[in-house]
């Protein structure tokens, strides 16, 4: 294992963030403040509460995925297609790694940015609603998984964009539109059956079911699922870079 | 000697279908200075680039040091620096900081010394605390060669180092060469100035259209392949050449004053006593005489026009 490298690339992508906090850290802060304030309080005030828990709390693991879950795909995409971009890929291209080591690089810095993203936000959620996590270990474990998984995601579209507008693209077309259909603002319960069908189609809905699980004990679908889901999705997302890194799509001509 | 560097059958066919590199085969020499010379498209880059693993090569073999550059890209891109044609570097980093991660990414700890002395040799220190994106463009190509260096390689390759490097720094990076080479690192360049070939290389390779057309030592090269110019100088001017000196064919230049002999080093006999004789018995004084040496330039030129 080339460890300086992996140290010395995850120290550079941890750098560019402390270099731009102000878009990092508070952007998401504000973000999540803003659907406490119209979801939470606003019109939260006015439903009912879903499965005995009230709305404006039943709602913060959804909020938390959402925010993870776009931060990790921007960062980590953002983290390689910049080398790619400005050209200055050539040096991880002719450097002593493996794709292992890179993508432990990259991603592990990804991953921890949105980690840290995550515990702000909860802890600002804390501000607005009383919560209670009634399974802290699984909690921690979705939400870790969730921010190396998504960074994975991140990469591949970071590795497969070749313009900013690509890069912008799938997080805009496929995760967002899957986010707020995969029960991060209800709970699939209130779908009519068709859908309720439907909607088991979408992976972000095993992540948010078993991450809100983990603060209420309240699920769409059992945390095993949930949880093999997940794993799933990060085996294939580590199988699509390792075939990238072997074939040198888009990296190597 | 084992040669660091050992290139066998090596051929790249882009995607596109372009042929980039034809059959190519070659061996470097530990500690030796190689110059690539080709103009624009030759294959050059794409040579260089398939060694240091930028490119995968489509067929044949690249050893260096024994190592195979794919099974083994470890060890073989340990010994490798790489300095690259355009000015790709970071944009908000700083200098220092920039060298310390390509020393990282070649598996190397972290050494503040050796840095320091990358950046002053190249005279950087100063600047080691300057944000790349503020340098200028010479200065980014010194923070380039850093980068490559900073992992202390014993191969340089050096992608057309002195393309738009105003005349102060082409020699500050000839100096540099002479001193890496000193210290044993072997150095292959490639380059459009044929001056820079001729002043720095030990050999020389031309390739042109994927293809290497020789490697020669430098000093062979020139003499092989290099025709000498005898001027002579007349006291006076004449019209034509005298008809006794038509058997030299020599050139007239159009004031009349100077007469042009060609000859080859490489024959036995050069004729020059002849002329000189037979100037003395046509009645032609001299005011002076001098020689030229035809330049890697005309050689360049001629061999690549001849292949094509």
């Amino acid at each position: 294992m080339n460890w300086n490298a992996i140290r010395v690339i995850y120290v550079s992508e941890m750098m560019r963030t402390w270099n731009t906090l102000l878009q990092s850290i508070a952007s998401p802060v504000i973000s999540t403040c803003l659907y406490f304030v119209v979801f939470g309080s606003a019109i939260g005030s006015r439903i009912q509460s879903v499965e005995n828990v009230s709305y404006g709390v039943f709602i913060v693991p959804g909020l938390i995925m959402l925010s993870l879950l776009t931060q990790s795909i921007s960062n980590a995409s953002f983290g390689i297609y910049f080398p790619k971009f400005t050209g200055t890929i050539y040096e991880i291209l002719s450097a002593p790694l493996s794709f292992f080591e890179v993508v432990l690089g990259y991603v592990g810095a990804a991953a921890t940015k949105s980690l840290i993203i995550g515990a702000i936000i909860l802890l600002t959620a804390g501000l607005f609603v009383e919560l209670e996590i009634k399974h802290p270990v699984w909690m921690l474990t979705f939400l870790i998984l969730t921010c190396i998984t998504f960074s994975l995601f991140g990469f591949i579209i970071g590795i497969w964009a070749d313009s900013f507008e690509k890069l912008q693209l799938i997080p805009l077309l496929v995760i967002t539109p899957l986010v707020f259909l995969g029960g991060s603002f209800y709970s699939i319960n209130m779908l009519p059956p068709l859908w309720q069908k439907i909607t088991l189609f979408n992976p972000v809905v095993y992540l948010i079911s078993g991450f809100r699980w983990s603060f209420f004990e309240v699920n769409d679908v059992s945390v095993g699922l949930s949880l093999f889901m997940i794993l799933l999705f990060l085996g294939i997302c580590l199988a699509i870079i390792w075939w990238m890194f072997k074939t040198g799509y888009k990296l190597r001509q | 000697m084992q040669p660091i560097v050992s290139i066998k059958n090596l051929c790249k066919t882009y995607a596109s279908g372009h042929e980039a590199l034809k059959n190519i085969n070659l061996d470097i020499v530990p500690g030796e200075i190689l110059a690539l010379l080709g103009p624009n498209g030759a294959g050059k880059t794409t040579l260089i680039s398939t060694i240091c693993g930028i490119v995968s090569p489509s067929s044949g073999t690249v050893l260096v040091d024994g190592h195979n550059i794919v099974d083994d890209y470890r060890t073989t891109r340990q010994m490798i620096g790489l300095v690259p044609q355009e000015l790709t570097l970071g944009a908000f980093e700083k200098v220092s900081n920039t060298l310390a991660f390509s020393r990282g990414l070649h598996g190397k700890p972290p050494n503040k010394s050796i840095l320091e002395k990358i950046l002053k040799d190249l005279s950087l220190w100063d600047k080691k605390d300057s944000i790349l994106m503020s340098l200028s463009g010479g200065m980014k190509r010194r923070v380039l060669i850093g980068k490559a260096l900073s992992h202390e390689p014993r191969i340089l390759f050096l992608d057309e180092p002195t393309a738009g490097v105003d005349v102060e720094l082409r020699k500050d990076m000839w100096k540099l060469v002479d001193k890496l080479r000193e210290s044993g690192v072997t150095i292959i360049l490639t380059t459009h100035y044929i001056e820079e070939a001729e002043e720095i290389a030990d050999r020389v390779g031309i390739i042109n259209n994927g293809e290497l057309l020789l490697v020669e030592e430098k000093t062979d090269l020139m003499q092989k392949l290099g025709s000498k110019q005898l001027t002579i100088e007349l006291k006076e001017a004449i019209d034509n050449i005298p008809a006794s000196l038509e058997s030299y064919n020599l050139d007239l230049s159009d004031d009349g004053r100077n007469l042009v002999y060609h000859y080859d080093t490489r024959r036995d006999r050069t004729g020059i006593t002849a002329l000189m004789q037979s100037l003395n018995q046509a009645g032609l004084a001299l005011r002076d005489i001098h020689t030229s040496q035809s330049s890697l330039e005309d050689i360049f030129v001629n061999i690549v026009a001849e292949k094509s």
